[in-house]
C-alpha cells in the first residue's frame, strides 16, 4: 500500500467532516491528566547535514564494533553478512507491510517463511518447524512449556551449561504455573554430568533441556542425554545458540531430540544491540498440535495451483484464546527472511565450509593461547567456535592492556558462574583473520608478562 | 432429524443411554453445521472423571475451536478412536458414527436437566431466527 502525505487543505477538509476544530481534539478520549502538557523539549529541527554531523560526533565518542577487534561470543556471534542479504531484504514489499499473512496478497512472504521452515527442518533433522519466535531464549522457554503440556508433568531438568540468560528466561516464563525447574551440573570436561542426569530425571520430568555447543563452547553428546530422557518418558529439548554449528555437527533430530530450538542470529543478522534476533523451533510430527507460533503451509488454490497459507491456526491465541499453545501472535518474519536469503545464498556446501572455517580458527586460537605459560584450557571437551580459557588472574586486571590495543578478549564467566574464577569465554569466527588471532595471543602473553606483580598473586 | 430417544444439552451435545447406565455422547447436527469441516478432535483419557458441564474435549474445525461439555457427571469408559484418523465422521454422521465418548453415568436423574428432541428442535429454531 502506498503512502501519500496530506496537504493542509486535505487536513482541513477531514477535520470538517469529522467535526473538529483542532487536531488536538482527536485525543479528547485520553484523560487530560495523563496527557503530556505542551511540546516536547527537544532541540532542532536540524538540517540533514547538521543531523549527520551530530550523530557522527556522538559515534566518535563510542567504541563501535567496527573500531575494535572483539572475541565476544556467548549467544551472539560475529559473522560476515553478504550484501545480497541487505539488498533483497530491504525491498519495499518486504519492509513496509505490517503482518502480511493474507494469502491473497502475501504469497511472496508466505513462500519465504515456508522456505525458512524447510531449512530449519533440514538443519535440525526434525519434521516440522514454525515461522520463528523472538529469540533463542524465548524459544527455549516455549519449548519447556510445550513439553509440560504434552507430558502433563511438572518437572523440568535444565543443564547448568545452558546459556544463563536462557535459563533466566525459562524461569520467568515458568513462574506461577507450578513448574519445578532443576539443574544438572557439568563435568570437568565441560559437558552434562550423565550420572547426575540419570538420577534427576524421573517419571515426573516433562523435559530435559541441553544446549550444544553449550555456553562454554563445548560440544555435548546429545544421544546419551536423550536416551535417558526417553527412558523416563520425558521429552528431549535440544538448544542451539550458535546456529552455524548445525552445519557441522549431528542434527539434534538424529540424536533423538523431540524438540530443537535456538538462536538464528548467525544466519545473516548483525549483532546490533542484542536484537532483533531470530528464534527457531522444530519438533517431531506427533507434537505438531502443541507447537507454538505461526506455521506456514503449502496447499493448492481452487485452480490447483500451489500456494502458501498460514495453517493450523486453531492452536493460536486469536482462536483458542487462553487455551492457545502460546500467547505469541507474531514471528520475526523479516529476520527469518534474511536468514533464508543467507542460507540459500551459501547453500549446503558453502554453509558447511563456513562452519569448518569457524572450527579451524577457534581451535587454532585455543591451541596457541593454551601454550602461553600461566594459561590453561578450562574444559577438555571438543569445541566449535568458542572455548573457555583459565587465566591466572582476574580478566579485569588485564583489561587496560587489551583496551589500549583495541581488543575485547572475551566474556567474563565469573559473574554467571562463580565457580569459574578468572575464566574467559573466547570466540573466533570467519571474520577473524589469522593476523588478528595471532595478535590476541601476542597481547595476551604481553599483558600477563607486564601486569604488576603484587604480593600474593602469581 | 433428531432421534427421539436422545437427550440434548443447550451446548448442542446429545446423549443416548445404553444398557448398564452408559451414556454415548456426541455433538448435534446443528453444531457440526456451525463448525464446518471438522479436522481434529481432542479426546479425553479413559478413566477421566467428569462433572456435569465440565469440558471433556475439544472439536476443531478449519476456522474455529469448540469445547465439548459433558451432559452428565460420570467416568469416561470409552472414546471413539476412529475420530483420530477420520474426524469428518462428526460432519457425516453426527448422531451415529460421529459419537465422541461413552460415559458411565453417575446419577441418571441429571438427565432431567436436558432437553427432549422436540424441545431441542424448538430451541435451535429460536437460535436460527
Amino acid at each position: 500500500m502506498k503512502y501519500i502525505s496530506l496537504s493542509t487543505q486535505d487536513i482541513k477538509e477531514m477535520m470538517k467532516v469529522i467535526g473538529i476544530d483542532h487536531l488536538d481534539d482527536l485525543f479528547t478520549t485520553i484523560p487530560e491528566k495523563i496527557r503530556y502538557p505542551g511540546a516536547l523539549k527537544i532541540p532542532g529541527p536540524f538540517s540533514e547535514p547538521e543531523l549527520v554531523q551530530l550523530f557522527q560526533e556522538m559515534a566518535e565518542h563510542q567504541n563501535s564494533y567496527a573500531s575494535l577487534t572483539s572475541f565476544l561470543g556467548g549467544g551472539a556471534y560475529p559473522h560476515f553478512i553478504p550484501a545480497v542479504v541487505d539488498y533483497v531484504s530491504s525491498r519495499g514489499e518486504f519492509v513496509s507491510p505490517y503482518t502480511p499473512y493474507q494469502p491473497e496478497v502475501s504469497q511472496g512472504t508466505l513462500q519465504a517463511i515456508f522456505e525458512f521452515q524447510t531449512l530449519i527442518c533440514q538443519l535440525t533433522g526434525l519434521d516440522m518447524a514454525n515461522a520463528s519466535l523472538y529469540d533463542g531464549a524465548s524459544g527455549a522457554a516455549e519449548a519447556v512449556l510445550m513439553a509440560s503440556r504434552i507430558t502433563r508433568r511438572p518437572k523440568v531438568v535444565l543443564a547448568a551449561s545452558l546459556h544463563p540468560q536462557y535459563r533466566q528466561t525459562i524461569r520467568t516464563y515458568c513462574r506461577n504455573i507450578g513448574l519445578i525447574l532443576e539443574e544438572v551440573a557439568f563435568t570437568e570436561e565441560g559437558r552434562v554430568d550423565l550420572e547426575s542426569l540419570d538420577k534427576l530425571v524421573d517419571n515426573q520430568t516433562a523435559a530435559v533441556v541441553v544446549q550444544s555447543p553449550n555456553y562454554f563452547g563445548v560440544v555435548e553428546e546429545w544421544a546419551p542425554v536423550f536416551q535417558i530422557s526417553r527412558q523416563k518418558g520425558a521429552l528431549g529439548i535440544a538448544v542451539i545458540a550458535e546456529a552455524l554449528s548445525l552445519a557441522l555437527l549431528q542434527p539434534p533430530g538424529e540424536a533423538g531430540a523431540d524438540i530443537a530450538t535456538g538462536e538464528g542470529q548467525s544466519f545473516g543478522l548483525p549483532l546490533a544491540y542484542g536484537g532483533p534476533y531470530l528464534g527457531f523451533m522444530a519438533c517431531r510430527q506427533e507434537f505438531i498440535r502443541q507447537f507454538p507460533g505461526r506455521i506456514a503451509g503449502e496447499t493448492i488454490d481452487v485452480e490447483g495451483r500451489r500456494g502458501y497459507v498460514l495453517t493450523l491456526s486453531t492452536r493460536e491465541q486469536h482462536i483458542r484464546r487462553e487455551k492457545a499453545t502460546s500467547n505469541i501472535c507474531t514471528n520475526q518474519a523479516w529476520c527469518a527472511l534474511r536468514a533464508t536469503i543467507y542460507l540459500e545464498l551459501l547453500g549446503r556446501r558453502g554453509l558447511r565450509e563456513l562452519a569448518l572455517h569457524n572450527f579451524y580458527k577457534a581451535n587454532y586460537l585455543r591451541e596457541e593461547l593454551s601454550k602461553i605459560p600461566g594459561l590453561s584450557l578450562k574444559f577438555k571437551g571438543p569445541v566449535f567456535n568458542e572455548f573457555v580459557l583459565q587465566l591466572p588472574v582476574a580478566p579485569s586486571q588485564l583489561e587496560p592492556y587489551f583496551r589500549e590495543k583495541k581488543i575485547i578478549p572475551g566474556v567474563k564467566l565469573e559473574e554467571d558462574y562463580p565457580q569459574l574464577k578468572n575464566c574467559l569465554l573466547i570466540c573466533a569466527t570467519e571474520v577473524h583473520s589469522k593476523d588478528q588471532l595471532d595478535k590476541l595471543v601476542e597481547v595476551m602473553a604481553a599483558a600477563l608478562d607486564h601486569r604488576p606483580k603484587k604480593g600474593g598473586q602469581s | 432429524m433428531y432421534p427421539n430417544d436422545y437427550y440434548y444439552s443447550q451446548d448442542h451435545e446429545w446423549i443416548k443411554v445404553e444398557d448398564g447406565q452408559i451414556g454415548v455422547v456426541g455433538i448435534t447436527d446443528f453444531a457440526q453445521k456451525q463448525l464446518g469441516d471438522v479436522v481434529y478432535v481432542e479426546l479425553p483419557e479413559v478413566g477421566t472423571q467428569l462433572e456435569f458441564h465440565q469440558t471433556l474435549g475439544v472439536v476443531e474445525s478449519v476456522k474455529a475451536v469448540s469445547d465439548i461439555y459433558s451432559p452428565v457427571s460420570g467416568e469416561v469408559v470409552e472414546v471413539n478412536q476412529a475420530l483420530n484418523d477420520n474426524p469428518e465422521l462428526i460432519n457425516e454422521d453426527p448422531h451415529g458414527q460421529g459419537w465422541i465418548v461413552k460415559i458411565k453415568i453417575k446419577d441418571e436423574s441429571e438427565l432431567q436437566k436436558l432437553m427432549s428432541a422436540t424441545e431441542y428442535e424448538k430451541y435451535i429454531e429460536g437460535i436460527e431466527e
